[in-house]
């Protein structure tokens, strides 16, 4: 399938010589959800900015729906939707009002009804008439969710669209991005949060220092780097490991009441079963056995770690 | 073209005058009807005619100029610098517009402010004064002009700004003096004759001088002169605007 947003060899370098992105390359397929992970400067709301043209790239392309974005930049900013990281909304206005003007900045006809049903899916319907220095910051973020929506892209950029905002709004705001995900828009947003990542994407890419160090499938990331760990809870506490468990790798809890065996489930033999034969032998009453995989998170921090 | 997106421009814009109707429409014909009160009245009495025309109507053309100026360019600039400022610029920018239609959008609305303080100007002085046009056309056409002209300095004074001090400084240190200095409450030829020479530095003159041609038929330089000299400052404004947009000045890191 083609890309819908592509990016080769982007390299940014700020007027202040700061090296902000280094060759990005990366394809966004339609309909897919990407998530953007990374630090803090790590580079990520400067890769969206060039994307929407509000930042000039220093090396590299882009293109989106397969329009240059210098060359078409027409036709590529059409199908794009951007919510911005900061708050930034006109004070007095209304949130109608806005709304109508973010439609005809991207050169579509004015659609009240659509307009109307926009602003009631983001339970903004009867806030309408207020003026925006007059909203919280939760509803502003939703006005702005609602101003990017308000063309109808095909493409929506939510850059940390959680930031600041409650569990119930964020349960919304999940819910929204499906339900846009299902009409076919193409959703790439930035987060911190690796739960958010974890729960909402498809594919997750890893920012740190201007480098992306990996884009993955988000099951096949956990999968190829998860460690997992199994859990062995004793009937009866231990002092020490018995010898004949001394070839596994095992980890023995304060209390002598658990083991933990950390493997990796690529490995055809992952030696679970011979373990708890041997544990078995060695005369050890199993009360429990728990696995648990490593988190996304887990898997962000070494990879960041990592890199010197 | 998008079209839809200079209308909602230009809506957005006039709306922002509606909400302060007061600020910016009462208030410069409120301080022009002042003018009219210690010039014309106060001081006028004591003044000869100039060039054959009573002193409370020679002033006309030079304080409707003097209010066109700053509102253009207040308006403008403002409407512009606002969004920088606020960061909703943001929206601007990835938008699929052109700078043409970001000109004609802004520009246009600033421009139709001033023209309409412009006339609401004319017709309170006419409450003052007799006036006579004697062409009504090249009124407008200099009124059209300097309108657009300014309004278009002043987005690129919005563009250039990067703080509320620089936004006022260009108005207050520069216009406002060579307004006043331009011959809008004198003729040229009344100065001695080294600030004669002087003032034809000013381009303001020019413009002040063919808008008056326009009413009275008397002028300081030629019509002609002064129309070139619009011209091309507005000639200047465009480009200047265009290498902006396309160097993303003070706009694109
Ligand atoms: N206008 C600018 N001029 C100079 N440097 C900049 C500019 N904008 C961003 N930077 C630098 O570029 C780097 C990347 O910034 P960016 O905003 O893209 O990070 P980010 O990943 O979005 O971070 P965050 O998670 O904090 O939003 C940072 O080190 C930042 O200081
Ligand atoms: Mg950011």
């Amino acid at each position: 399938m083609q890309p819908i947003v592509s990016i080769s060899n982007l390299s940014k370098t700020y007027t202040s010589g700061f090296h902000a992105l280094k060759d990005v390359s990366l394809d966004i397929s339609p309909g897919e959800i990407l998530a953007l992970l990374g630090p803090n400067g790590a580079g990520k709301t400067t890769l969206i900015s060039i994307i929407c043209g509000i930042v000039n790239a220093s090396m590299g392309s882009v293109t989106v729906g397969g329009y240059d974005i210098i060359k078409d930049y027409r036709a590529a900013r059409g199908l794009i939707g951007l919510v911005p990281q900061e708050l930034t909304l006109g004070a007095f206005d209304t949130v109608w009002n806005t709304l109508c003007f973010s439609r005809g900045l991207f050169g579509k006809k004015p659609n009240p009804d659509f307009l109307e049903q926009l602003l009631k899916e983001l339970s903004l319907w009867d806030k309408k008439d207020s003026m925006l220095m007059e909203l919280s910051g939760g509803m502003k973020r939703r006005v702005l969710i609602g101003k990017a929506l308000s063309h109808e892209p095909s493409i929506l950029f939510l850059d940390e669209p959680t930031a600041g905002v409650d569990v119930e709004l964020r349960k919304d705001m999940w819910a929204l991005v499906r339900r846009l995900r299902e009409s076919g828009v193409t959703i790439i947003l930035t987060t911190h949060y690796i739960e958010e990542a974890e729960e909402i994407a498809d594919r997750v890419g890893v920012i740190n220092k201007g480098e992306l160090l990996l884009v993955e499938d988000k099951f096949a990331l956990m999968h190829k780097l998860g460690k997992r760990q199994l859990i062995i809870q004793l009937e009866e506490a231990v002092d020490i490991i018995p010898t004949t468990l001394s070839t596994w790798a095992l980890e023995l809890s304060a209390a002598g009441d658990q083991l933990t065996y950390t493997y990796d489930p690529r490995h055809v033999n992952t030696g679970v079963a011979g373990l708890l034969r041997s544990i078995n032998d060695a005369g050890l009453l199993l009360k429990d056995v728990e696995t648990s995989q490593s988190s996304l998170e887990e898997i962000f921090i070494s990879l960041v770690n990592a890199k010197p | 073209m998008n079209i839809y997106a200079v209308k909602v421009i230009y809506k957005y814009e006039m709306l922002r005058a509606l909400h302060t109707l007061a600020q910016s429409f009462a208030s410069p014909v409120i301080s022009t009807a002042l003018y009219f009160v210690v010039f014309g009245s106060a001081i006028g009495s004591r003044i000869e005619q100039i060039d054959g025309v009573s002193y409370g109507t020679f002033i006309v053309p030079g304080l409707m100029m003097l209010a066109l100026l700053t509102q253009s360019i207040a308006n403008a600039s403002f409407g512009i610098f606002f969004p920088k400022f606020t960061g909703t610029i943001y929206e601007l920018m990835s938008a699929p517009v052109s700078f043409i239609e970001i000109l004609l959008g802004y520009v246009g609305a600033a421009a139709t402010k001033s023209f309409i303080i412009g006339l609401v100007i004319l017709a309170t002085a006419g409450l003052f004064v007799p006036l006579d046009i004697a062409h009504p056309v090249w009124m407008l056409g200099f009124l059209i002009l300097t309108c657009i002209s300014f309004s278009l300095f002043g987005f690129i004074i919005g563009l250039w700004a990067n703080n509320f001090e620089k936004l006022q400084l260009i108005p207050m240190l520069v216009i406002t003096p060579l307004v006043f200095l331009g011959g809008s409450f004198y003729s040229v030829n009344m100065l001695p004759p080294v600030w004669q020479t002087i003032t034809m530095f000013n381009p303001v003159v020019y413009l002040i001088s063919g808008f008056r041609w326009s009413f009275f038929e008397v002028a300081d330089v030629s019509v002609w002169l002064s129309l070139t000299i619009v011209l091309g400052f507005l000639g200047a404004c465009l480009i200047t605007v265009w290498w902006m947009f396309k160097s993303g000045y003070r706009l694109k890191q």
